[in-house]
């Protein structure tokens, strides 16, 4: 398996070093592979996909410890700007954030004025539309790409903010928790979404629903108390755990 | 198609970031500027005009030299005393009521009202007070200038008292209302108990605020060169004294008004400074 | 607290039901009696503000009647000849809160944003508490500095080099003295610098932080991301913030009245000395011999209290929008 990220001896803390949120974390995510973090609440899997774009050290009072590799390049090497690893790994939220003063347009363009100011209305436009369809929103909206962002369902919403992610040509995406705020319907189109991704991006998913992971993911980590306690393939993971750990957690045993 | 367009903005585009982050601060520090220049001035030119005199004598007609600002300040703490007497029990009544009917129309009107009388200037407040006390007693008096002071007063304390109020957990009425305390006892012993640090905050920084405020006793309390500590006669305050002296053309009326700056600037910071040290900053004079 | 403990424990377990009734009597007369003297206590908040207006329009009507409209355009302000209009000090009143609020918004901005966005915790902390310093100083002692300080040195400083600049535009035209417009709308940005730049940090800090991390997940630099996510959600927080800052503006009465030169001239640069409507009430309200002179400047204060009253609401219908529609999506 082609290696994409890889976690070496990553730490994490919270409140000025008073919580320790990942403990010596190893872990490769697969090139163009759906890897599901599952794990029970407060059990480090968020904070585990916000230190694979530096978004962890956006929170005050936190520390990080370790190497995140991006094709072999350490993304936590000193002086290294956090936003050229944000551009090239983009990130979905638990709720969905569009831009409540922009429209539909000017939010899937958003990331992509940052990068490329001079870009032409032509190019936008086709790239606007390339992310919407990408993100399954483009028949949903292509009549009203100049409404408000907020005036979409949530789970419209969602895939805005895929299309948004994916505008900028990432070549991660991170996706925490990214269906716990939708409904079923808008979550099955997420779902359907990851596997058509998987196609051109490596993806990897945070998320509490083990059905969800077991539906979608390639690979399988589990998480338990800031440790990752077993990691492999998700058939594997959840017929045959490895770890009591991970047998209790899928069984719903506690958790 | 678009990767190409990264990297070579990139420099230019933390650069920019850099520099507009570098702005603000140095819009924090121009803001800042005047505050030391001021409470600059007021320390140099204010103590070297202060001395006892200052604080014992009356000021000395035109022409006489020395003299002090005594009667002024007296006449500050007469005129805040009064201030208070009146604004505090209404200002904290209606956050009661404004706090315990917090769905009622009456209690939303009454917010709604002491809002904006935030936003009345103080200069109308003093018309005001001239047009139902000064006329009437056809007299500027202590009376009317403690009164216009009341009512700039009023909606800030109100204000407070709400907020401090709705900060006041509901189990702990709950449990006083379970043990069959009444209503009335419940929210005098336990929630106004409770709330009584913040209130107090809002009350002081509330006298603070009035005891800096020269234009609505212009024509209420007036100003008096004497002794004067009568409720029915104009009376001197810091603020009109500092302001008279100020503007007028005799050099040591003026070293004077620098000393009563000075004074009076004390009394606010300290009532400023002193409350926000004692309760670290939990509560705040509405705006 | 101890006493209704007590309370309860004194009652005998055991009463009869006519004491039962008498008890509930007596709370709910007490409950009566208090709900009753808060809501009086209310009340009278809301008769001051009924009031205050009535007594403004009460004591306009001698101006109102012999004026009329023509009160707010004519620029005669001439107390000799019993002739009243307002306009010199509505324009004065303009002027120099434009001035103010050119300044000091971009400031207040500036200011709020490193309180909220860049600036560590502990410092921020303590910047905040000099800024409401700078709201905390009297106005007669900001007068008193703009008189000796503020204004020579505008007119050894400013003035000059804006005169030998722009001296083209007739803004900036004329003799260079101490007392004028611009002195007062300089000492004026001072003034309403703390209140915007306060009530900016609040909104600022009201932007929920996803919307943040959402515009660093793209891509976005630190000001990127202010651009993208902060200064447009909390855009309508910022008006408010400016609508509020502009009231002060209006209603700031002595320190204007020390440095404005009070002249009832309307004059085209900023140099010369001009008044505002509260100025001028503070200067000559004292002294109005005649009741058309004292009801001409009730008017002016009722043009006033209408103005500041207009602004305080719409600032905070702004504010408090932006502030709890944040509260609610905030995690």
């Amino acid at each position: 398996m082609a290696e994409k990220l890889v976690c070496r001896s990553l730490n994490a803390w919270f409140n000025h070093g008073q919580t320790h949120a990942l403990k010596d974390v190893n872990l490769g995510v697969g090139a163009k592979l759906v890897t599901a973090i599952i794990g029970p609440s407060g059990c480090g899997k968020s904070t585990l996909v916000r230190c694979l774009n530096r978004m962890h050290e956006e929170v005050p009072g936190t520390t990080i410890t370790g190497e995140v590799l991006l094709d072999n390049e350490n993304i936590y090497a000193p002086g290294l700007d956090p936003v050229r690893v944000r551009r090239r790994i983009g990130m979905v939220f638990q709720k969905p954030t569009p831009f409540p003063t922009m429209s539909i347009v000017e939010n899937v363009a958003a990331g992509l004025r940052l990068n490329s100011a001079n870009l032409s209305r032509a190019e936008r436009d086709e790239v606007v539309e390339r992310s919407l369809q990408q993100a399954a929103l483009w028949e949903e909206v292509k009549d009203r790409l100049n409404a408000p962002g907020i005036s979409l369902s949530g789970g419209q919403q969602q895939r805005l903010c895929v299309a948004r992610a994916l505008a900028v040509e990432p070549e991660v995406l991170l996706m925490d928790e990214p269906c716990s705020a939708l409904d079923p319907i808008s979550t099955a189109r997420i779902e359907e979404l990851l596997l058509e991704l998987k196609e051109s991006y490596t993806i990897v998913i945070v998320t509490h629903n083990m059905q969800q992971a077991a539906r979608t993911s390639d690979f399988t980590a589990f998480m338990y108390n800031g440790n990752l306690v077993e990691f492999g393939d998700t058939k594997q993971v959840f017929t045959n755990p490895s770890r009591p750990e991970t047998e209790d957690y899928i069984t719903g045993r506690f958790g | 198609m678009i990767r190409a367009l990264f990297g070579a903005s990139d420099f230019r585009r933390k650069l920019k970031s850099d520099i507009m982050i570098s702005l603000t601060a140095l819009a924090t520090l121009i803001a800042l500027v005047p505050l030391f220049l001021v409470l600059g001035y007021l320390l140099t030119k204010g103590v070297a005009s202060l001395n006892l005199n200052f604080f014992t004598q009356i000021p000395k007609p035109v022409g006489e030299q020395g003299g002090g600002m005594a009667n002024a300040i007296v006449g500050t703490f007469e005129l805040v005393g009064m201030a208070c007497a009146i604004g505090v029990p209404v200002g904290i009544g209606a956050g009661l009521y404004v706090a315990e009917h917090p769905a009622h129309a009456t209690a939303r009107a009454i917010r709604f009202a002491a809002d904006i009388m935030l936003g009345v200037p103080s200069i109308v407040v003093g018309i005001f007070a001239y047009a139902i006390v000064v006329r009437p007693m056809h007299g500027f008096s202590a009376l009317a200038g403690s009164f216009a002071l009341a009512i700039i007063m009023i909606p800030l304390v109100t204000r407070t008292t709400e907020e401090m109020i709705k900060l006041v957990p509901g189990e702990l009425r709950e449990a006083a209302l379970a043990l069959g305390a009444p209503r009335w006892r419940t929210s005098l012993s336990v929630v106004m108990r409770t709330a009584m640090t913040g209130i107090a905050t809002g009350v002081i920084l509330a006298i603070a605020r009035i005891a800096g405020e020269t234009a609505p006793l212009l024509f209420t309390a007036f100003g008096n060169q004497y002794w004067s500590t009568s409720v029915t006669q104009p009376i001197a305050s810091l603020t009109v004294q500092v302001y008279t002296f100020a503007i007028s053309p005799f050099a040591d009326w003026q070293r004077q008004a620098w000393a009563g700056a000075l004074v009076l600037t004390c009394i606010v910071l300290t009532l400023e400074i002193g409350v926000r040290w004692v309760t670290r900053g939990a509560a705040r004079v509405p705006r | 607290m101890a006493n209704f403990y007590e309370a309860a424990a004194d009652k005998p377990a055991a009463e009869g039901r006519e004491s039962w009734r008498g008890r509930f009597g007596v709370q709910l007369f007490g409950d009566r009696l208090f709900a009753l003297i808060t809501l009086i206590l209310g009340l009278v908040i809301l008769s001051i503000l009924f009031g205050l207006t009535l007594a403004l329009v009460f004591g306009s009507t001698a101006s109102i009647h012999k004026f009329g409209l023509g009160f707010v355009v004519s620029t005669d302000w001439d107390p000799v000849n019993d002739q009243f209009g307002a306009l010199p000090f509505i324009y004065g009143t303009a002027i120099s809160s434009v001035i103010a609020l050119t300044i000091a918004v971009p400031l207040s901005l500036g200011a709020a944003l490193c309180l909220s966005e860049t600036a560590p915790e502990w410092l921020s902390r303590r910047i905040g508490f000099l800024v409401e310093l700078l709201a905390a100083i009297p106005s007669v002692v900001y007068g008193l500095w703009g008189i000796f300080v503020l204004g020579p040195w505008l007119r050894d400083h400013v003035e000059p080099v804006l005169g030998a600049y722009l001296g083209f535009l007739p803004l900036f035209k004329g003799p260079k003295v101490s007392v004028g417009m611009l002195a007062a709308g300089v000492l004026l940005a001072i003034m309403v610098l703390p209140y915007i730049a306060s009530v900016c940090t609040d909104v600022f800090r009201a932007v929920p932080r996803t919307q943040r991390e959402a515009a660093l997940a793209l891509g976005a630099t630190r000001w990127e991301m202010l651009q993208m996510a902060v200064l447009p959600y909390g855009r309508s927080g910022i008006i408010g913030a400016i609508i509020l800052g502009l009231g002060r503006a209006l209603g700031e009465t002595i320190a204007v009245a020390m440095v404005i030169g009070n002249s009832s001239e309307i004059a085209a640069s900023l140099f010369k000395p001009s008044s505002t409507l509260a100025s001028v009430i503070a200067n000559e309200f004292a002294e109005a011999t005649s009741r058309l002179y004292l009801s001409s400047l009730m008017e002016l204060g009722l043009v006033l209290l209408v103005l500041g009253l207009l602004l305080n609401v719409a600032a905070r219908v702004l504010v408090l929008g932006a502030i709890r529609g944040a509260a609610g999506e905030g995690r």
